[in-house]
């Protein structure tokens, strides 16, 4: 059912008993023309994109747990494309414009609110480079500008501009069109796009073999729900790649990290944008529930636990109340952690493997949220079409090899 | 927070610890007779296994040394640590 104002009068009428499921939950079919492995926002938008824009219907999506209970639904729900390199900012910027978007074409409302996201300078250092970021991205058509700390306190009013702390802000980058979005709607939205269109959510349904032929190509996945058939089988399994890809004897560059985030009791609206610190780490908006969300580091090791050391969180908030001394005498409601996988350039890798049919989409680390829908659209065109989107071209599993990398690690554009 | 038993000194706390990957990596003998595939793999891949894992630490806060570590990456539980150089 389509969502309007007459749709809602008309549930109004009758006492809201009349909305169904948003999505199917069907048995598993014996094959499929395509397999996307992982239910979270970027694996429900590259079958979406799959079938509204390649005709490629006959698809399965397999979950082990339930829809977009992974890193999608523990993120910190942050949209930005202010990223340094010319590859990265490039799809960035190809998802930021299709999430300014995204609620009409999916008749969903994704609630993305583009209310500013502001990275603290902490010093000479720092300046210098979010003001090369400011100019890198503006040469590449991307929003981003340079605030005096009295600016950033007026963008921003909680913020302490002090001198008279440990680390005082010196500056700000803010991109306007950043901002958040609701994470959960995402994945349902696109979930509630694809189903009706012919893509199989399979929940519940955990892979535990890929299989391939005599000539080492793809030929399907043995799952806890049975053996499921496919030429195309897609990876985007965020911390669980590794896990995966062995599977099918490919080696990746990733390690997978707990990374944290909480959120606050609700109170009433306080904090106007999204603010984060690279270097005192830690960054922090208010969801539209009136939670504070705050989002923490990784843990120093690799690890699969979904936790995370209490002391990760508590140096966070160390930095928040420095920086905000108004939310010193408030309570923390929950915190989380989720696993992300990390490359040596903290750059995703999408594309095609060295096993026919098979394709993979990872190393989003700890920032692949804001990503969500250029990741499925450029990694739709390449399942599709076999051969990488020109966007997602530079960012093979061969650059590892070739040297080509792109170190936005270095470049100190992400947090971490 | 870990408690992670220094082979050296004894159980200590993570925050004296540095991590340092995985272990038992070796770098090509021979540098010059090392394909760019083999480079990548000695460089940049990782088994990242999920359960037991054998990885380096260094006691940066205590007695300065790397030894390595078996770490079960599901329930962070470590099963022994054994100094550097030596196998589990």
């Amino acid at each position: 059912m389509k969502f309007s104002l007459r749709s809602l009068f008309t549930q109004g009428l009758t006492g809201h008993h009349g909305w169904g499921p948003q999505w199917r939950s069907p048995e598993p079919k014996p094959a499929y023309d395509a397999i996307i492995v992982g239910a979270g926002g970027h694996g429900l938008a590259t079958a979406y994109y799959l079938a509204a824009e390649h005709g490629v219907r006959n698809v399965a999506v397999l979950e082990k747990g339930w829809l977009g209970g992974g890193n999608t639904g523990r993120n910190t729900t942050i949209i930005r494309s202010n990223y340094l390199w010319d590859e990265s900012a490039a799809i960035y910027e190809h998802a930021l414009k299709l999430w300014e978007g995204l609620s009409q074409e999916l008749n969903y409302n994704v609630m993305y609110s583009p209310r500013g996201v502001m990275m603290l300078a902490h010093g000479v250092h720092d300046e210098q480079v979010f003001k090369r970021h400011v100019h890198a991205n503006r040469l590449n058509g991307i929003d981003n500008e340079w605030l005096m700390p009295e600016e950033a306190k007026a963008f921003c009013p909680p913020l302490n501009i002090s001198r008279n702390v440990r680390y005082p802000i010196t500056g700000a980058a803010l991109q306007r069109r950043g901002g958040t979005a609701r994470h959960e709607a995402v994945a349902w939205g696109y979930a509630r796009g694809a189903s009706p269109r012919g893509v199989d959510i399979i929940e519940n349904c955990e892979v535990t073999a890929i299989t391939r032929d005599a000539g080492g190509a793809v030929t399907g996945v043995e799952t806890t729900r049975g053996r499921i058939g496919a030429k195309r089988v897609g990876v985007v399994a965020a911390g669980h790649t590794s896990v995966l890809m062995g599977m099918a004897g490919v080696r990746m560059p990733l390690e997978s990290y707990p990374l944290q985030a909480l959120v606050s009791e609700p109170v009433k609206p306080v904090f106007p944008c999204v603010v984060m610190s690279n270097t005192i780490h830690a960054y922090i908006s208010q969801s539209d529930k009136g939670e504070l969300v705050i989002g923490a580091g990784t843990d120093a090791y690799t690890s699969y636990s979904q936790a995370g050391g209490l002391h990760i969180a508590s140096h966070t908030l160390d930095a928040i109340c420095e920086m905000f001394p108004m939310f010193r005498r408030m309570r923390m409601l929950r915190n989380w952690g989720g696993i992300v996988d990390v490359t040596p350039d903290r750059s995703p890798i999408i594309g095609k493997t060295p096993v026919p049919g098979l394709f993979v989409n990872c190393g989003w680390g700890t920032g692949g949220f804001k990503a969500t829908p250029g990741s499925g659209h450029v990694f739709a065109a390449t399942i599709a079409s076999g051969e990488p989107h020109p966007i997602a071209a530079p960012f093979t599993l061969e650059r590892f090899t070739t040297g080509r990398l792109i170190d936005e690690a270095a470049a100190a554009a992400v947090a971490h | 927070m870990l408690i992670i038993p220094c082979p050296h000194c004894g159980p200590r706390p993570e925050n004296e610890f540095r991590y340092s990957g995985e272990a038992h990596i070796a770098r090509p003998a021979d540098p010059e007779a090392t394909s760019d595939a083999e480079w990548a793999d000695f460089l940049y891949m990782r088994s990242n296994p999920k359960g037991r894992h054998a990885e380096r630490w260094r006691h940066i806060h205590g007695c300065g040394r790397f030894f390595n570590c078996i770490r079960d990456t599901v329930s962070d539980r470590i099963e022994r640590s054994y100094p550097a150089g030596t196998r589990p």
